[in-house]
């Protein structure tokens, strides 16, 4: 099969008539292009583009939180002041998908709705509490992206939505946060492994903690005991590794051709503990 | 079935007809017939097809033709002013960075990019900036010296 139909759409009711249709979408083709070009799924027979609308662009900052159009690309998201100073595990996420071709064209809602499990911006959006709004021809519904995710490469998103944008809450006061992943390739790499941490201190102890694991399930997950784990302590070295060792607990690893599952095993609890140590030390105001 | 569109490389409109599905990679070495840019995995992986597309980096072979419509693409045969070489292309030659070439005008497009967004990269920022470009032949070494001398001389790719 291959595409019988292509429009590049000029407004979101547009695009999302196109959808209704039958088209899917396309913006940077990081993914849909790469997919096929693999043989991993052929294009989609009817395609709508909407790299031109510009209403998806735009990191906007709303009352402490940030609102981010579906078509932020990953450069964007990696050099904006605020989603580095705030919002830092999205930053550092942003900074090592694919190559800075990938980065340039490659959008947020892409990464979103690609749901891979081994996804980079997937876990710091999850500890951040974000939602995406999904807009179709009959309507609109926020959703939790932690709602989003169904399973490998598959969202909760009916076939006529839209993903337009992407809603980060403000964080508590002294929060610092942190995603890193274990990679054998600086570039074009997938995580192997990778785990995001935001937590907030309050006096010297923590007062909320979300860490969040990568490739390490069907999908990109919260683990609630690893944050309960430092929820109340002083993030000192006991507490940390315990909140790694429930991190790892909660991972249900697949062997693939970049690791076995043993190995991401024994992995998810080292690089859940860098993230952690890290996010704490931003949350000190430490250089990190 | 194919459509006509039109595709502006370095500077200069083509009207092509193209499949929809079409690869930007394909449309331009085979429909406007630039083959400069290498198909090296099509796979997103080895950035020999690297181009710009409005001033940003591009792996062609993963973005579709039509939606480079009414935009600016940039390929290595775009880089030379005529039959002068850019100064990032005559470093290359200079410094050993060219040997089979087949890597070589995504190398240089990538640089080209990383030098327009950071005019002055330390080496380590080089390396991290090319590894999505992978050359079998050179090491590196070459390819990296050659960013690093131009960078040191003006700072304009």
């Amino acid at each position: 099969m291959s595409v019988a139909s292509f429009v590049s759409a000029d407004s979101v009711e547009d695009a999302l008539q196109a959808l209704a249709d039958g088209a899917r979408v396309v913006a940077g083709g990081t993914d849909l292009v790469v997919g096929a070009r693999q043989g991993k799924a052929p294009l989609p027979e009817q395609l709508v583009a909407i790299h031109r609308l510009e209403e998806l662009r735009g990191i906007e900052e709303t009352d402490g939180g940030l609102r981010l159009g579906a078509l932020v690309t990953h450069e964007e998201l990696a050099e904006h002041p605020v989603v580095r100073e705030r919002f830092t595990a999205l930053a550092d996420a942003a900074a090592i998908v694919g190559s800075h071709a990938t980065r340039a064209q490659g959008t947020l809602g892409g990464n979103l709705m690609n749901a891979s499990p081994a996804m980079e911006t997937g876990g710091p959006l999850l500890c951040f509490g974000a939602s995406v709004t999904l807009r179709s021809a009959a309507g609109s519904r926020t959703v939790s992206v932690a709602d989003l995710f169904a399973g490998p490469a598959q969202t909760t998103a009916e076939p006529g939505e839209l993903l337009v944008d992407v809603e980060v809450p403000a964080q508590p006061a002294g929060t610092g946060s942190c995603y890193l992943r274990l990679e054998y390739r600086r570039q074009m790499e997938i995580a192997v492994v990778g785990a995001a941490a935001a937590v907030s201190l309050e006096g010297g102890k923590v007062g909320s903690a979300k860490i969040a694991i990568t490739a390490l399930a069907p999908t990109i997950r919260l683990v609630p005991a690893s944050g309960q784990a430092l929820v109340g302590s002083d993030g000192g070295g006991e507490a940390v590794e315990a909140a790694a060792r429930a991190a790892a607990d909660a991972s249900e690893p697949i062997s693939d051709v970049r690791a076995s599952a043993d190995y991401r095993r024994a992995m998810a609890a080292v690089i859940a503990r860098r993230a952690i140590e890290t996010a704490l030390e931003r949350a000190r105001g430490g250089a990190a | 079935m194919k459509v006509a569109t039109t595709l502006t490389v370095n500077g200069i409109p083509y009207p092509v007809e193209i499949e929809p599905g079409a690869t930007l990679l394909q449309a331009v070495r085979e429909a406007v017939g630039l083959t400069g840019s290498k198909e090296g995995c099509d796979d997103s992986e080895c950035g020999a097809c690297m181009m710009l597309l409005d001033g940003k980096p591009v792996n062609s072979c993963s973005y579709l033709a039509l939606q480079a419509e009414g935009r600016e693409v940039t390929t290595v045969e775009g880089l030379a002013d005529g039959a002068e070489l850019s100064p990032l292309q005559r470093a290359f030659l200079e410094q050993a960075g060219v040997q089979c070439g087949f890597c070589t005008p995504g190398m240089l497009v990538s640089a080209t990019a990383l030098l327009r967004a950071n005019p002055r990269p330390s080496e380590e920022e080089v390396r991290i900036a090319l590894s999505g470009n992978l050359c079998r032949c050179t090491g590196y070494d070459g390819i990296v010296k050659a960013v690093l001398a131009v960078a040191s001389a003006d700072g304009s790719a």
